[in-house]
């Protein structure tokens, strides 16, 4: 018992950790001083690890709302629209006041951003969880429509800000940290609180795993995935504002675009099937850092920008094989060597004898 | 009758050899003998019935028949050729056709199309559609069915599916039909529809096995019947020469069980309650019904009455139970709860009222299987409390551990996955999962279905203490003995309907067989029992 506990453990991370150590390492042999973190005269810490934890904060923000919408079977397509659509709304209204950089304002657009979000999560719960519409058709739907949106808050242009207020979400420094980071810790360690220290985790699990048992045993599943969906949403209205906030400017075509994969991605990685059930925010950490460290090693390595899709793909297929219940039947039959295979499908004699 | 050598009836006249002969068949699945040494055989233009109650094996004996499953041992022959079919492909092949419960056709394909699928004529590179709807029309007036074989399949009642699946299984030339289930969603008229095109069939020389749930059906169209019980076969028999309660006895059977003490004891103890008064009733259910599952019926459980419900497979004793439990809505009646009309939407408000139902489906309804012990245990009273409202993790542990100890569970941890218990161990778990609600009904579905004598054993003597100390108990077993043991009432379903409603003073188990099998058959006798 003991014994599978410890596969069990190892099973979980070991593969995304070893990756990460891997990429880490052909990091540092490209570039020796990989691992370095300096301080500069301002006081902030420079490096690339602090760039990876900077630029793969909206991916992980964004994957911990999706990890609870996986853990109930479900999918969230438009978590990059959403990021299009907050980072419209927070821009036009920065723009159409008389003062950008009163804080006041910036304050005043980030929650409106996240009050959007908000309700674009509700639809989206409304669909799954009233309408009992396949979640990935409910919010394939606002996947394309949510940019249609935001180009409409943005009229068709792209808004660019100077707002010190709001450059500071993306590109400033709390204590020597970006803020970008600061927000992403401090929105795992909330959503980890939430649902571990409460029972929303375990309800989650539960209708992940067994949505029928779930509902004899009181289980309301209907509230659970407004819950999620919401989450979800409003962690892609946080991420989208600091992917805005760092290119100062409101992109209604490219902001966030593609990211609802990144994150699905991270969650995969990260230990948590597709299927539902149990679910591992650590798993989803190691995932981001490992997607983000993969498009670092991309340009350390030198591997031609045109050629990144396909790396990405290759190291993905790698994840996901040796994560598979299959290859591990596999390797497990492998290591047992012998008589512990099935019992053969056809016995000794033909197929039909006279 | 006896339990150790099996009967086996007469060939047919004239001696002809059997189509299919499957001698001393075993199947094992880790930790279960799914099949022991059983011997099937089934003759040419005769209607074959297999007969058993969950768990007997039918279906694995059909699934080793189509070649679904491999045979452990044993051998299958097939027109006096030995055959090891390695996929249902070949079984087909060989002539060996299935039609099963759902009907796995195509609704949004034409009739004609769904007969030929996969087997569809063809000219120069593609489908000859023209060849296809001449001959799907032949095979259909084979079957006089007068649908048109280019409309579709889903403008036709289930019926007409059904009768439409069966052409499809004997285009294939089918010296065997296996027909599962196939009447189970059909109504009176449509089930004549479907016995005319099996005694056609018949007629033509095709062996068909039947398998179904109403009695009335089987003896009215099969020829054979072979009984199936826990895996082994316990006899072969002519339909006509069997007697229904015989029948009955044979499928149910008689547990010559280690839980006699627990018998006694518990026999003495409803002696006591039986002579006091009635108990003060909890829940009256009046004309409850849902289409398709169970006729409207009566059913009062006083507080801390012990209320079998007994009949086979079918009878619509699950069906009831998910009534009041609040699992499935009624399409009319009244449930009262302390003598106040109530409506139960979802189990969570059934489980407001302090009804709990345990479901005869534990893998599928029951436990979930990826979570823990702890977890599956807390479930229902943390889902009554709101996610909000955790409980303390200290409590879950005293929870845990406390059920753990009282029902004896045999787990490594409370930390350990239920899914890596056995079948009795996870049993339990969600009997405490239901105890921690601390119910005022607890129903109890097969609760002892598929577990060894010993859970067994722990499980009705907990049922019968719950009682004592005050907690209804709605308690459904296929195993008579069982229900006798612990039930103060004992209410009899039949064909979706109730036959019977008595009190338990001494009910013999041959008494019980022959309610369940002939029931109060008209309906002022039933009326009468009833009340």
């Amino acid at each position: 018992m003991r014994n599978t506990l410890i596969q069990a453990l190892s099973h979980r991370l070991f593969w995304p950790l070893a990756l990460l150590v891997i990429l880490l390492t052909v990091n540092v042999i490209a570039v020796p001083g990989f691992l370095a973190i300096t301080i500069n005269n301002e006081g902030h810490l420079f490096g690339s690890v602090i760039d990876i934890l900077r630029n793969g904060a909206p991916t992980l923000i964004i994957a911990v709302g999706m990890t609870l919408v996986i853990a109930t079977r479900g999918i969230d397509l438009s978590v990059g629209s959403v990021c299009a659509i907050a980072g419209a709304v927070a821009c036009s209204i920065i723009l159409g006041s008389p003062n950008p950089g009163d804080p006041g304002v910036v304050t005043v657009a980030v929650l409106t951003a996240l009050a959007l979000s908000l309700v674009v999560g509700l639809w989206n719960g409304f669909l799954v969880s009233v309408l009992g519409i396949q979640p990935i058709i409910a919010t394939l739907i606002l996947m394309t429509a949510g940019r249609g949106i935001a180009m409409l808050i943005t009229e068709g242009q792209i808004l660019t800000v100077d707002s010190a207020p709001f450059k500071f979400l993306g590109s400033g420094f709390l204590a020597g940290v970006p803020v970008a980071t600061v927000v992403a810790a401090a929105i795992l360690g909330l959503v980890a609180l939430l649902t571990r220290r409460t029972a929303l985790g375990l309800l989650i699990e539960s209708v992940g795993i067994n949505p029928e048992a779930s509902r004899q045993a009181g289980v309301r599943a209907r509230g659970l995935l407004f819950t999620v969906y919401a989450v979800c949403a409003v962690l892609a209205g946080i991420a989208g504002l600091i992917l805005t906030s760092n290119q100062t400017a409101a992109d209604a075509n490219n902001t966030g675009l593609f990211i609802e994969l990144d994150a699905i991605l991270a969650v995969v990685i990260g230990g948590t099937a597709l299927s539902g059930g149990r679910y591992s925010l650590t798993g989803t950490l190691v995932g981001a850092l490992v997607i983000q460290t993969l498009v670092t090693t991309v340009y350390t390595v030198g591997i031609p920008p045109i050629a990144t899709m396909v790396f990405k793909a290759a190291v993905v297929t790698a994840v996901c094989l040796l994560q598979s219940p299959t290859t591990s039947a596999a390797l497990a039959r492998r290591r047992t060597a012998g008589p512990a295979s099935p019992r053969p499908v056809a016995t000794p004699e033909p197929a039909v004898t006279r | 009758m006896t339990d150790t050598a099996s009967t086996r009836a007469p060939a047919p006249q004239g001696n002809p050899d059997p189509v299919v002969e499957m001698t001393d068949i075993s199947i094992s699945f880790p930790g279960v003998k799914a099949l022991d040494s059983v011997d099937f055989r089934m003759f040419p233009g005769e209607v074959h019935s297999l007969m058993g109650e969950n768990g007997a094996g039918k279906s694995t004996l059909i699934k080793a028949l189509t070649g679904v499953y491999s045979i452990d041992s044993g051998v299958v022959r097939l027109g006096g050729l030995q055959v090891t079919f390695s996929g249902p492909a070949q079984a087909q092949a060989a002539g060996i056709s299935t039609v099963y419960q759902e009907v796995n056709l195509l609704g949004n394909l034409t009739v004609a199309e769904n007969v030929m699928l996969g087997r569809e004529p063809r000219r120069r590179g593609g489908i000859d559609w023209k060849a296809m709807r001449q001959r799907a029309a032949e095979i259909l007036e084979g079957l006089h069915l007068d649908i048109d074989p280019a409309s579709l399949l889903n403008s036709h009642s289930l019926a007409i599916q059904q009768l439409v699946a069966i052409a499809r299984a004997i285009d294939i030339q089918a010296k065997i039909l296996i027909l599962d289930e196939p009447t189970s969603s059909l109504d009176v008229e449509e089930v004549a529809e479907l016995f005319r095109v099996i005694r056609s069939l018949k007629e033509s020389g095709v062996a068909i096995l039947f398998v179904s749930h109403f009695l009335d059906q089987v003896y009215e169209i099969s020829d054979r019947l072979t009984v199936l019980r826990n895996g082994q076969l316990v006899g072969e028999y002519m339909t006509d020469e069997l007697l229904r309660i015989d029948l009955v006895q044979a499928m149910i059977g008689k547990e010559l069980s280690a839980l006699d003490d627990l018998g006694s004891r518990v026999h003495s103890a409803e002696g006591e309650t039986a002579t006091g008064s009635v108990p003060e009733t909890f829940v009256a259910a009046k004309a409850i019904t849902r289409k398709g599952a169970i006729s409207p019926v009566d059913i009062t459980i006083g507080a801390g009455e012990v209320v079998g419900l007994a009949g086979l497979l079918g009878s619509g004793r699950t069906e009831v139970a998910r009534l009041i439990g609040g699992v499935d809505r009624p399409d009319g009646g009244q449930l009262k709860v302390d003598g106040r009309p109530l409506r139960l939407r979802t189990p969570r408000q059934a489980i407001k009222h302090r009804i709990a139902y345990s479901s005869e489906n534990r893998r599928a309804e029951g436990i979930v299987d990826e979570l823990t012990v702890r977890d599956n245990i807390v479930l229902a009273l943390q889902a009554d409390r709101g996610w909000f409202r955790p409980i303390p993790r200290k409590r879950q542990d005293e929870l845990a551990a406390s059920y753990i100890e009282a029902l004896n569970i045999k787990t490594p941890s409370a930390d350990a996955l239920v899914r890596n218990l056995s079948g009795g161990n996870q049993q339990k778990v969600l009997l405490a999962r239901w105890l921690a609600i601390a119910p005022r009904l607890l129903i109890l579905d097969e609760p002892t279905r598929g577990i060894d004598v010993g859970a067994k054993a722990e499980i009705q003597k907990l049922v019968y203490s719950l009682a004592e100390n005050g907690m209804s108990v709605l308690f459904i077993s296929a195993e008579l003995e069982e229900v006798l043991r612990l039930s103060n009432r004992i209410v009899v379903l039949r064909d979706r309907k109730k036959v019977a409603d008595l009190v338990n003073d001494g009910i013999g188990v041959d008494q019980l067989l022959a309610l369940i099998a002939e029931g109060a058959a008209e309906p002022e006798l039933e009326a009468g029992v009833a009340s």
